[in-house]
């Protein structure tokens, strides 16, 4: 299940941390239907879309069918977001249903601005 | 009404209704344990850092995977696969191996809290996924969570954190898989984070504690549900082959006593024990510095070789090669022995790595050589590496290791010269321990010194009394009689001196003897002659006297005739009448 949006380059919410033209690469570990892991995909898609349009892909993970690739991403909790890209990796956990932590966990906004 | 006692001093209260245990190889563990960590249950392992936590649970897993048939899956928290396995490797465990043999899964969950941000609600389900899928793969039977802090302190939301052990924990008994988890903190942390009921069928404890700059790791079965273990805290050392638990309280006093009897090497020193010493037993041999107690350990390994049997050296204050050259002198070759096999002599200080290790390693030896007989040169060593009652208990162990394994003790101990306590004692105090006991003593006399011996104690034995003295030759120790006399103890050149001064005695004593025969010789010649001449007056007498007495009677008779003839001329009464006659007239 990838979702992807086309490039923009005008977002530029937050110059410091991410140029303009980076690309998200997203990965959603999730186990089964759970209504976490539901909320979870839904509240990724609203942040997205919102902050992220045109320069992001999202890859979901369920665990119930492929329960090998856990170890890769190191994933203990679910659901687990990881960012891929850019680099370094970041991983927020939950149901991604506070969308300011959301944005600090993709280094989308600075930790300091939440406060 | 019948009273039965539970049988805890072997160490083994393991009984038909005891509850099933998986084994977990680990040396005394499952001696104390009575079997093992419960199977099918939780085992916590609390301990600071450093006291050997992950090692037992990977010995756990290993053992299992090795030799029960049953595989196991290691969650580790804390460490990669490869820091893990490079870890352990030294200790001969090849966690890559067993790996690839599907006997053990190693998923190694990094958990950076750095870099992971917490959004709402969420579960531990990842890790349930990863354990499921990693115990299905191989069919595990063993599981290990190491350590469980980390999980605990990764995540910010305890309630949840704490739900889902609770939950992993009874996933983990609902499949009767057996769980050991380890912890940092001890019991008490657990209970604050309400998961004790869920960890605690067993829990046991590692210490790692500094006594006078020498650090001895312990460990205690602080609970066991359902079934007997042992209480105390033990010993246990990290070697080179793993984890070792040295429980000796818990060791019976059921060893067999063998009523063979094996000769010491030298004849009159087994006289001396009633017949040599009986096969593994304990000597000790005390005495001062230089009176000979590493040479009669030598010369009894010697003789142990000389009968084809295995023997170790444990020597503590010499290196091999000394210790060959020194008994050389006095005539022990040791060498010959070393080189055929049967020796083998083990030098070491117990202080440079403690007293649990010395005793580890050695047990090691014993196990791996098979040897009937040891010396451990000199026990006094062992003081230098803890304080007197670590070192008794130490002692105590390795004794009854030995004797455990019927092997024949000789253990050496140091007594200080001039010290104020009685010389007959022991700097180790052991004495009470030990089977046999020679006693060596220095004495000072005539400006030299030399060497007694004397049994003080021979279990079982009909011992001499009697003080020997002993001497060093180039040929051997030789056993020799003292003299004793009105100047006490003769020993060394007083002894020589009080020999030569008796064989002058004897040999005037002999002269004086052999005048006096010849004087009684010369008197009889005398006697005899007078005997003689005096025999020969008496044969004159006796002739003279005989040729008397026949011309006597020849007179008579002549007379008596002549008388007759005269009758009858003169017509005379008859003999009757005449005598009367001759009565009334004469």
């Amino acid at each position: 299940m990838t979702t992807s949006g086309p490039a923009d380059n005008s977002a530029g919410l937050n110059p410091p941390t991410a140029v303009p033209a980076e690309l998200f690469a997203l990965r959603l570990y999730i186990a089964g239907m759970s209504p976490k892991c539901v909320r979870a995909i839904d509240n990724l898609k609203h942040v997205c879309e919102e902050h992220l349009a045109g320069r992001y892909s999202i890859e979901v993970i369920d665990l119930l069918v492929a329960p090998q690739l856990a170890s890769g991403d190191e994933i203990v909790a679910v659901p687990t977001l990881v960012r891929q890209l850019p680099q370094p990796i970041r991983r927020i956990i939950g149901d991604l249903s506070d969308t300011e932590k959301v944005l600090v966990g993709l280094q989308l906004r600075p930790r300091n601005g939440t406060r | 009404m019948e009273l039965t006692i539970p049988r805890l001093a072997a160490g083994t209260p393991h009984g038909a209704r005891s509850i099933p245990k998986a084994r977990t190889g680990i040396r005394g563990l499952d001696e104390v344990t009575g079997g093992g960590l419960p199977a099918g249950r939780s085992t916590l392992i609390t301990g600071a850092a450093g006291s050997g936590k992950t090692l037992l649970g990977v010995e756990f897993l290993v053992h299992g995977a090795l030799h029960e048939g049953e595989p196991g899956v290691l969650l580790t928290f804390e460490e990669s696969v490869d820091d893990l396995a490079s870890n352990v490797a030294s200790l001969g465990i090849d966690l890559h191996q067993l790996q690839a043999d599907g006997l053990l899964i190693i998923d190694a969950f990094r958990i950076d809290p750095a870099e992971t941000i917490e959004t709402g609600a969420y579960d531990l389900e990842g890790l349930f996924i990863r354990l499921a899928y990693a115990v299905e793969s191989i069919g595990a039977k063993r599981i290990v969570l190491d350590t469980i802090e980390v999980l605990l302190g990764a995540m910010t939301d305890q309630a949840i954190i704490r739900a889902e052990l609770i939950r992993l924990l009874r996933w983990i008994k609902d499949r009767g898989l057996t769980v050991v988890v380890t912890g940092e903190r001890g019991v008490n942390q657990f209970s604050r984070y309400g998961i004790e009921e869920y960890v605690s069928d067993c829990v046991i404890l590692l210490d790692h504690r500094v006594q006078e700059e020498l650090c001895t790791r312990r460990l205690r079965v602080m609970k066991y549900r359902g079934s007997l273990h042992g209480t105390n805290e033990y010993p246990f050392l990290i070697t080179e082959h793993g984890l070792v638990v040295l429980p000796s309280t818990s060791m019976g006093l059921d060893y067999a006593a063998p009523t063979e009897r094996v000769s010491s090497g030298l004849e009159r020193l087994d006289y001396l024990l009633g017949g040599g010493i009986y096969r593994g037993s304990s000597m000790l041999i005390t005495g001062e510095a230089g009176t000979g107690k590493t040479t009669i350990a030598a010369m009894m390994l010697a003789a142990a070789c000389a009968r084809g049997e295995r023997a170790l050296f444990v020597a503590f204050e010499e290196s091999p090669a000394q210790l060959l050259r020194d008994m050389a002198s006095v005539g022990i070759d040791l060498g010959r022995w070393v080189d055929a096999g049967v020796l083998r002599i083990f030098a070491g200080r117990p202080i440079a790595y403690g007293l649990e290790l010395h005793l580890a390693t050695v047990l090691h030896i014993v196990e791996e050589f098979g040897p009937t007989v040891v010396a451990l040169d000199a026990m006094t060593a062992l003081s230098q590496a803890g304080d007197p009652g670590q070192v008794s208990s130490a002692m105590t162990r390795e004794i009854d290791l030995m004797k455990d394994r019927g092997i024949t003790t000789i253990a050496t101990s140091l007594t200080y010269a001039g010290s104020a306590a009685s010389p007959e004692t022991s700097s180790v105090a052991v004495t009470s321990l030990v089977d046999s006991w020679l006693l060596l003593r220095n004495r000072e006399t005539n400006g030299e010194r030399n060497r007694l011996i004397f049994v003080r104690k021979a279990r079982g034995s009909a011992h001499s009394n009697q003080v020997r003295e002993f001497v060093l030759t180039t040929e051997g120790p030789q056993l020799l009689d003292v003299y004793v006399g009105a100047q006490g103890v003769l020993t060394g050149s007083a002894r020589l001196a009080q020999e030569a001064a008796d064989r002058q005695a004897a040999t005037r004593d002999r002269e004086v003897l052999d005048r006096r025969r010849r004087h009684l010789a010369v008197l009889t010649a005398e006697a005899d002659a007078r005997i003689a001449a005096l025999r020969a007056g008496l044969e004159a007498e006796a002739a003279e006297v005989a040729y008397l007495t026949s011309a006597f009677v020849t007179r008579e008779a002549e007379s008596a005739a002549e008388t007759e003839t005269m009758s009858q001329h003169r017509w005379a009464d008859p003999a009757g009448a005449s005598a009367a006659v001759n009565g009334v007239g004469g």
